[in-house]
């Protein structure tokens, strides 16, 4: 984790009051190439999986979406590939309806679904190549090849599946995917449970499809894996989709900054001169954490930082060292989720 | 068409059968044999001819008939349930084909493999009694037909079982009953009258009683009801096929 100490979550959504309006990203770009309307899915026991989702995914990109376990991520991501039947709504892959054009809608599509599932006894070989005849395109040999070097697997290529490792066995399903060469590419929690390394690995896998064209949706619990890939993000939760933001606009509205001074002397309380601003003391006296809303930086009811550090030496308080902190991606879930509950 | 599909499907199957070549064809053959040696040979020779035939070769086509049955059965219903079993049918689910197109891969295969088995299981037969078909075609139309009808039940109960127990219980509880009951090793003159009013509810007995009139030209019940028969079973398979597609039934909630 690039950011060792999450934020206290009261004060990370701070600023979260336009989100709702927000959902429908209305940014005028060429037609996405998924496009997603009131979809819903009540399931026979009357579950509400997803409630009227309108969601459309632009070319090219890595759209990340968030939520917690049961939110109805997997249940949008079967409804899109054909998995599952909606009870309402449409989903257009590319232009093609995806229930009554099924055929030129799922071919554009690659799926890795979240379970490790696998024809124990075939080999890697013939599993991605079953893959690739079952979408309907003709075998091509090099193609697997190219596929399976760029996974690491071309030295597994003759293992059964029930042999290789579970790392490897996710590998292989993406190898199913890629093989028929989709145009989009669902990952429901592509690296859970695959260790750091492989999820780098994998990480970078995602980024060169992203630069050969590829748009990519992916689901993840990590956080992270969102905050170091997507381009776009979407929380849904309890069946909504409650936000879908540009990462880095995500970030800077919704995240909050700190301002961690190190003092040379611990303090007993923060001084009366400067108790106007939320100053917190932590770990004995010893840091001073100032708490400011990222953005609107400069022109909202805070000072500036400097001021604010010239303020500080005026009250005779020393620092030896200070750094700034933004919140990560995981403190904006945290709240937006908590706040919705 | 997929064709594409459907013949990566077909050829999958095909190869999963020749993996477990050992249960797919040497078991059934042992067993058919140890038929052949038990009643044929053992037993047989005791009993008189039946309607001009020996008793060894009356029951060949009731043996095939046995096999046919039991492994279209079991091939299909395997066929379809392993991937569900597994997880791996969400690549079928997500691809770009049509319900029939995934009935013809995996019923093309399973019948394929069942009619296969019951010609080796012919040329086994051949090697204890003294063979002679009649109508060669129409023995060959049964074979296909069969194959095929069951192995369309065979993947109605491979996506019906959620369980590997209920994927044996009609196997065990249905199909193996009603073909031994279905006149495989007698024929249903043999049975007092009441049995035989009986037995004519079993639709088994019309398909023992067309296949072995293709050998021997000797039959329980009319040629015809039991194409009729046959017919009737195909369709009422093909609805119920076309039903759990139509309605997603255990396939997609």
């Amino acid at each position: 984790m690039s950011h060792e100490t999450p934020l206290a979550p009261e004060r990370a959504a701070s600023s979260d009051a336009t989100i709702g309006t927000q959902v429908h990203n209305a940014n005028v770009q060429p037609a996405p190439v998924i496009a997603i309307s009131g979809l819903s899915k009540r399931y026979d026991s009357g579950f509400e999986a997803l409630k009227q989702i309108d969601l459309e995914i632009q070319r090219g990109e890595i759209f990340a979406l968030l939520g917690p376990n049961g939110a109805g991520k997997t249940t949008l991501i079967s409804i899109i590939c054909g998995l599952v039947n909606a009870s309402g709504g449409s989903v257009m892959i590319d232009g093609h309806d995806s229930v009554t054009d099924y055929r030129a809608a799922r071919a554009k599509i690659g799926l890795v679904p979240q379970e490790l599932t696998s024809d124990a006894f075939e080999t890697v070989w013939n599993t991605v190549r079953f893959s690739r005849g079952l979408f309907g395109k003709p075998p091509n040999d090099a193609h697997i090849e190219r596929v399976l070097k760029s996974l690491s697997l071309w030295d597994k290529r003759k293992n059964k599946l029930i042999t290789l490792s579970g790392g490897m066995k996710r590998r292989v399903l993406i190898a199913k995917a890629l093989g028929h060469e989709p145009e989009i590419l669902f990952l429901d929690e592509p690296t859970a449970g695959v260790d750091v390394e492989l999820r780098r690995d994998m990480w970078e896998v995602v980024r060169e499809l992203r630069n050969s064209g590829v748009t990519i949706i992916l689901t993840t619990h990590y956080i992270e894996e969102a905050e170091e890939m997507a381009d776009r993000i979407g929380v849904i939760n309890g069946g909504e989709l409650v936000l879908v933001r540009e990462k880095a606009a995500l970030m800077r509205q919704l995240g909050s900054k700190q301002l961690t001074l190190h003092l040379q002397t611990p303090l007993a309380s923060v001084p009366p001169a400067l108790a106007h601003h939320p100053l917190t003391l932590a770990e004995e006296g010893n840091v001073l954490v100032y708490t400011y809303d990222a953005s609107d930086a400069g022109d909202g009811d805070h000072v500036s930082i400097s001021a604010l550090i010239n303020e500080i030496e005026a009250a005779g308080i020393r620092f030896k060292d200070l750094h700034t902190k933004q919140s990560s991606l995981e403190d904006i879930f945290v709240n937006l989720v908590r706040e919705r509950q | 068409m997929n064709l594409q599909a459907v013949r990566s499907i077909y050829v999958f199957e095909m190869a999963r059968a020749g993996r477990t070549l050992l249960q797919s064809l040497i078991s059934p053959v042992i067993s058919t044999s140890l038929y052949f040696v038990v009643f044929g040979a053992a037993i047989g020779s005791r009993i008189q001819e039946v309607e001009g035939v020996s008793y060894g070769a009356f029951i060949v086509p009731g043996l095939i008939m046995l096999m046919l049955l039991t492994q279209s059965v079991s091939n299909a219903s395997f066929g379809i349930f392993f991937p569900k079993f597994t997880g791996t049918i969400y690549e079928l689910l997500s691809a770009p084909i049509s319900y029939f197109e995934i009935v013809l891969g995996y019923v093309g295969a399973a019948a394929s493999k069942s009619a296969i088995l019951g010609l080796v299981i012919l040329g086994t037969a051949n090697f204890f009694v003294d063979l002679h078909i009649q109508h060669p075609f129409m023995m060959m139309l049964f074979l296909l037909l069969t194959a095929l009808t069951f192995s369309l039940l065979g993947f109605i109960i491979g996506i019906w079982a959620d369980s590997f127990e209920k994927l044996q219980l009609v196997p065990l509880l249905i199909i193996t009953p009603l073909t031994f009951l279905g006149g495989s090793f007698y024929s249903i003159d043999m049975l007092p009258s009441f049995w035989q009013a009986v037995t004519l509810a079993n639709p088994v007995v019309y398909l023992v009683s067309g296949f072995r009139w293709s050998f021997y030209g000797i039959s329980d019940v009319s040629v015809v009801a039991s194409l009729v028969m046959i017919g009737a079973f195909l369709a009422v398979s093909l609805a119920v096929i076309s039903w759990i597609f139509r309605t997603g039934y255990r396939l997609r909630p």
